[in-house]
């Protein structure tokens, strides 16, 4: 009997970056199929393209054996194809009922709404999934996973067949978490097929039937679980070819400048012990979601901290802003570019200097020279080369990396955190960023680079601080962080190993 | 161009061009081409539209609205709104003549406008910045209960002047031949002109518009900022108060009424983004103008009143839509 989904030879590329480079992929009926890989690897664009999201580039496409083209999320559902998103696709303010009814609202005779039927409706619904929900219920007052639970039983109501679960327990309390699992082994007995993507290790090796790892568009391969270990998915999702883009001098760092204690959000963030020594790199890595950006920005003062203490050479900083932080000595490149801390708008100049205006004015009014004078510098070191009053938002993607950046040599902190410092720039500013970031380094500021490219963050740090469930739960040398000993420990494997290692001992 | 070693490789912006596009100059000026086109048609049409007296009467008409807009401008620029000037016209103007009438100088009985201006301003700025409720629907409220507090200090009467109003030079006179409201208006743009393009301050309202989690993340204290621009159009709308009571020689509890519409309009003509972030003082006070000539060219060419406002309005979408539209073109 032919495969339930079959795809071969799918490509897909976005403005010229290839994310899928001919990729085959197959789901049988009754069976939990996963996809694993690092972030961007691939695993979320292919499920897009089956659920009509994206239209790929070549490749085809089967179900039960048909050709089909699928241009459309509704064709997807037309084929009994459905996703559920990390994002969830509800209208919070209608209610579980209504929503569950989007577009084929029931209507009376009269062709008004008909509000029992829809009622009646939506209990059918949410009984094959076993959510004791009541249907009269804002969406908005249900918890994350009780909005899944409602999307689960749409998908369900429209005869669903396949059905794509993308990091479904990412916002999931444990119980919520069980309740999805059990589901899902219901699912699969029903003889439904379920892709499930995931980077936790120990969901996919409890729910699923078959792995498929992803790396840089490509699937490196398919095993049955039994045939395979998480060891070695760990290497399959790292095993590639490192170019050393990352050569720097040998650096001696000097004394702490930066020391956090105990900081936590109260919420699931933390606490979180780190010190930075002045004239060093250090990486902050992890999977998606896994804090490393919150605990950023509340070092920063961007986001409160509920409890603990930053330190600065010695002192206590406390009621902090990123106001107080500047003023500090800390400064923070922010992980989007467009949304927090570009100002599209004014000029380069204007954007270099805004951080540091109250050095470069006199009572409040601004001394024209001096602005002009440091935002030359600053282009100068950064190598932008373009008139100083063209608005920002008209520069390549690079130089306005390098322009957010250069934001930060104009005050000339002495700590920097960098959140995805080379996101989204093409590989020339990456070589300017990283000389940017070894001249800091050698001036002395402590550097704290959070980066998604693990390679990159190998590369250019001198230490490896591993964050997992918003903790740091481990600490590497430059010595002994292989790609592979940060997975084992952000994916939990590592983590495992050790619980195992202490029961059975 | 060719890149050797790609370490170091300066990145170039390619589109850099000396000369700016049509569609630049045309952000930049064509403002100004279409007040000299609606002059140039106004004086065809209607034959007593350029002369002095008439030019002297545009300009004092207006002057009030012009005040008005300029502290307006430096709220929307924030990407905010102010709907209460208009009702802080009225209280303003209302509280000169009280107290002129009870018995104060000039000066005080000015100042004492302009700060109730202020005070409201302020209170619109600490509930928008502190309570970060919607600037809409705080500064509707203020246009409402100002407005009534404005008729409550007059019993909605019409409050006259005893003896010669010692401020009414701030609306009728002239200062060295020009009309004297006419001065205030170009000082009081002279005044904003600097904040905007020479303090700190300016820089932070342009910030916070543009984008204002950058701008918070960028170490700019974006409440104070945002406390600090209601506050100074609060002020601005009571300087216009006192203006109004000054021409009309009296305290009118319902001065004002509409002109916070005039004000966004002549803001939105002069090219500032409604979103924030975008625009310039001078393009305001084109705007002004522009709304200026238009009622008065429509005046003059005998449109009845209903029509003039049916015009009105149009102008205001028309240019509110081109806003837009530059939006969407540039992405």
């Amino acid at each position: 009997m032919a495969s339930l989904v079959a795809m071969e030879g799918i490509t897909k590329s976005f403005g010229g970056a290839p994310a899928l480079r001919g990729v085959d992929f197959d789901l049988r009926r009754g069976e939990v199929h996963a996809l694993m890989g690092e972030n961007g690897a691939g695993k979320s664009t292919l499920m897009k393209v089956l659920a009509g999201v994206h239209t790929p580039d070549s490749g085809t496409i089967r179900i039960d054996g048909e050709p089909v083209t699928i241009s459309s999320p509704v064709e997807a559902a037309a084929l009994g194809i459905a996703i559920i998103h990390q994002e969830l696709n509800t209208v919070p303010d209608m209610t579980v009922a209504e929503n569950l009814a989007l577009g084929a609202e029931p209507r009376t005779r009269w062709g008004v709404l008909d509000r029992k039927r829809l009622l009646r409706d939506a209990e059918e619904k949410l009984a094959r999934v076993r959510a004791d929900i009541d249907p009269r219920l804002p969406m908005r007052q249900l918890s994350v996973g009780r909005q899944q639970m409602v999307e689960i039983a749409r998908a369900l109501a429209e005869d669903a067949r396949v059905l794509v679960l993308d990091e479904p327990t990412a916002a999931l309390s444990d119980r919520e978490a069980r309740q999805l699992f059990s589901l899902i082994d219901e699912m699969r007995a029903a003889g439904m097929g379920l892709v499930y993507i995931s980077h936790r290790m120990e969901e996919v090796w409890e729910l699923a039937d078959r792995v498929t790892v992803f790396r840089d568009g490509r699937s490196v391969g398919t095993s049955e679980k039994a045939e395979i270990t998480p060891e070695r998915v760990v290497t399959q999702m790292i095993g590639r070819n490192v170019e050393d883009l990352y050569v720097h001098d040998d650096r001696s760092p000097g004394e702490v400048v930066l020391r956090v204690r105990g900081l936590t959000d109260g919420a699931g963030i933390g606490p979180v012990d780190l010190d930075l020594r002045a004239g060093e790199v250090v990486g902050m890595v992890g999977l998606i979601g896994a804090g490393r950006t919150e605990i950023a920005r509340m070092i920063y003062g961007a986001d409160r901290a509920r409890g603990g203490t930053v330190e600065l050479e010695g002192k206590v900083l406390d009621r902090r802003s990123p106001a107080t932080s500047i003023r500090d000595g800390i400064g923070l490149l922010p992980e989007s570019r467009k949304e927090q801390a570009l100002f599209a708008q004014m000029s380069v100049r204007d954007n270099l200097v805004v951080s540091a205006l109250e050095r470069l004015s006199r009572l409040g009014v601004l001394r024209r020279g001096a602005i002009g004078d440091a935002a030359r510098r600053q282009m100068e070191a950064l190598r932008i080369r373009t008139p100083p009053t063209r608005a920002a938002g008209q520069l390549s993607g690079g130089n306005q990396q390098k322009v957010v950046l250069g934001r930060w040599l104009t005050v000339g902190p002495r700590v920097l955190i960098l959140d995805e410092p080379t996101r989204g720039v093409d590989i020339g500013a990456k070589y300017e960023i990283y000389r940017i970031i070894n001249e800091q380094v050698s001036r002395g500021v402590a550097v704290l680079v959070v980066s998604s490219d693990l390679p990159e963050a190998l590369g250019i740090s001198d230490r490896v601080l591993v964050v997992r469930g918003g903790r740091i739960v481990a600490e590497l040398d430059r010595s002994e962080a292989t790609e592979e000993a940060v997975m084992l420990h952000a994916t939990g494997v590592a983590a495992a190993a050790e619980k195992n290692g202490g029961t059975t001992a | 161009m060719t890149r050797t070693a790609p370490a170091g490789a300066p990145t170039t912006e390619p589109a850099e061009r000396a000369r700016p596009s049509f569609g630049q100059v045309w952000d930049r000026y064509g403002i100004i081409v279409v007040l000299l086109a609606m002059v140039a048609l106004m004086a065809v049409i209607a034959p007593n539209f350029v002369s002095l007296s008439n030019g002297f009467n545009v300009a004092r008409a207006v002057s009030i609205n012009a005040v008005l807009a300029a502290g307006m401008t430096l709220v929307i620029l924030t990407g905010g709104i102010d709907l209460s000037v208009g009702s802080i016209v009225g209280v303003a103007g209302v509280t000169s003549v009280l107290l002129w009438n009870a018995g104060s100088p000039a000066l005080v009985a000015v100042l004492g406008g302009v700060l109730v201006g202020a005070a409201a301003g302020l209170l619109n700025g600490l509930l928008v910045a502190y309570l970060a409720l919607p600037a809409f629907i705080v500064t509707l409220g203020a246009l409402t209960y100002l407005r009534g507090t404005a008729y409550a200090l007059t019993d909605g009467q019409p409050l006259i002047a005893e003896g010669e109003l010692g401020f009414r030079l701030l609306g009728n006179g002239n200062i060295a031949a020009i009309p004297s409201p006419v001065v205030v208006m170009v000082i009081t743009y002279v005044v904003i002109w600097f904040i905007l393009e020479r303090t700190t301050f300016g820089r932070h309202i342009y910030a916070v518009g543009g984008n204002v989690e950058a701008a918070r993340l960028a170490g700019i204290k974006v409440r104070r900022v945002l406390l600090k621009v209601y506050l100074i159009a609060g002020l601005t709308a009571g300087l216009a108060g006192v203006m109004f009571s000054a021409r009309v020689e009296s305290g009118q509890p319902r001065a004002g009424e509409g002109y916070e519409l005039d004000a966004i309009a002549a803001v939105v003509l002069g090219g500032t983004s409604l979103f924030g972030g975008r625009g310039r003082i001078h393009g305001t006070f084109v705007g002004a103008l522009i709304m200026g000539v238009l009622s008065n060219g429509l005046v003059l060419m005998n449109v009845p009143f209903f029509t003039q406002l049916i015009i009105k309005g149009a102008v205001i979408i028309i240019a509110v839509a081109l806003d837009s539209l530059k939006n969407w073109r540039s992405g």
